[in-house]
């Protein structure tokens, strides 16, 4: 017993977790899963929001170790802000996911966070950028991380189409979910979602009983 | 390599783990199917099959490393799956096992339906088969497909250009 104790302070809070983002005509959809918990064994919170504004319409989401990606995001918001009121403009979508890569890249020893950045500028239109744990930068049209990701990369790779409506999209992202929640036992609870348009940022939230239910449920 | 071994006319097993021990299990409850099955003088039951391997998994359990899911037809209950992993055995609608599988969970959970024909079967397990191939490392190749019913067994190969494919980033 204290030996799981012992292992769960150890390994800190982490997002188990299952976040992605997919581009669409028009803007891309963001989203994750609520779930934090500790050691795989105790979930320290069901309602947790991982996916962070950075700015009017970029957003990230995060995975792996929780502190770590706050303390990252929040040093991000700041750079970004810097950024933009230096440029007099609204910053891209690549500057926020490059600050983020320069900060994952820099500190790779003593960091544990991954990154999906997605927004939506003047200049590119929607994008998506994967910052992984060492801090390689690529973008994407469509991606998925977080422990629960494993469960999804064929479901993904059959079902998203390039150029989806919102609501299709949207559907997608929501299905994905919910099937990565159903086999992970460390993703869960409320499904976050935030749609980003050139019109702005709407968020959705799923809760766990409007979840898409398939065949054994 | 063929991963689909016969374990009697309409039952057949999916091997998975250490190519070894599989293939040794699959030996090994051959034959005592082949026993079993002139004991009682008539084809054996989807079950009984898989019970055996069942057994074999779950006494040798700390030295094998295999996974095999036991299917196929008999007269009593129809086409039927058993999932064997670690010496648990239960009945499922489908079952998937293997490196490849963590990929295509969500897929299978989505896409299964009960109900559906043999050829809406067949493609959504060579779909299912193509994902995984495409995601794992340690999967590829060709696709085996045994397809068992009512009236016999049919072995299918499909080669690795007449797979499905899907949105390549």
């Amino acid at each position: 017993m204290e030996k799981r104790c012992a292992d769960a302070r150890v390994k800190g809070v982490s997002t188990g977790t299952t976040i992605l983002a997919a581009i669409f005509d028009g803007g891309v959809v963001i989203g994750s899963d609520s779930r934090a918990s500790m050691g795989g064994e105790y979930v320290s919170s069901k309602t947790i929001n991982k996916v962070i504004q950075v700015h009017d319409r970029i957003f990230c989401c995060m995975a792996g170790s929780l502190a770590d990606a706050q303390a990252v995001t929040k040093a991000a918001k700041f750079h970004l802000s810097f950024h933009s009121v230096q440029m007099e403009t609204p910053p891209l979508v690549v500057a926020a996911a490059s600050i983020l890569r320069e900060l994952c890249y820099k500190n790779k020893e003593e960091l544990q966070a991954g990154f999906i950045t997605a927004g939506w500028d003047k200049k590119k239109g929607p994008q998506v950028y994967v910052v992984s744990l060492g801090g390689m930068l690529i973008s994407q049209p469509v991606t998925i991380g977080g422990s629960g990701s494993t469960y999804i990369y064929g479901y993904v790779d059959a079902k998203y189409k390039p150029n989806m409506s919102r609501d299709e999209c949207l559907q997608f992202a929501t299905n994905a979910l919910a099937l990565a929640m159903g086999r992970d036992n460390v993703s869960g609870g409320v499904a976050h979602l935030v749609v980003i348009t050139e019109t702005g940022a709407e968020h959705v939230v799923v809760p766990g009983d409007k979840l898409p239910k398939f065949h054994d449920e | 390599m063929n991963k689909l071994s016969p374990l009697h006319d309409k039952i057949y097993c999916a091997l998975s783990g250490s190519a070894a021990d599989a293939q040794t299990i699959a030996e090994i409850v051959n034959y005592q199917l082949d026993v079993h099955s002139t004991e009682i003088g008539e084809d054996p039951q989807v079950r009984s099959a898989a019970t055996l391997v069942r057994n074999i998994s779950y006494k040798y359990k700390e030295e094998l490393s295999a996974h095999l899911i036991v299917a196929g037809w008999d007269r009593r209950d129809g086409g039927q799956v058993f999932a064997t992993l670690n010496g648990l055995l239960t009945r499922q609608p489908f079952a998937i096992g293997g490196s490849g599988s963590s990929y295509v969970y969500g897929f299978v959970d989505a896409e299964y339906r009960r109900g559906m024909s043999k050829e809406e079967c067949q493609q959504f397990v060579v779909n299912t088969l193509s994902l995984a191939m495409n995601r794992d490392g340690s999967s590829g190749g060709v696709a085996y497909i045994v397809t068992i019913d009512e009236q016999g067994t049919e072995e299918k190969v499909i080669l690795g250009n007449d797979l499905p494919t899907f949105v390549d980033q």
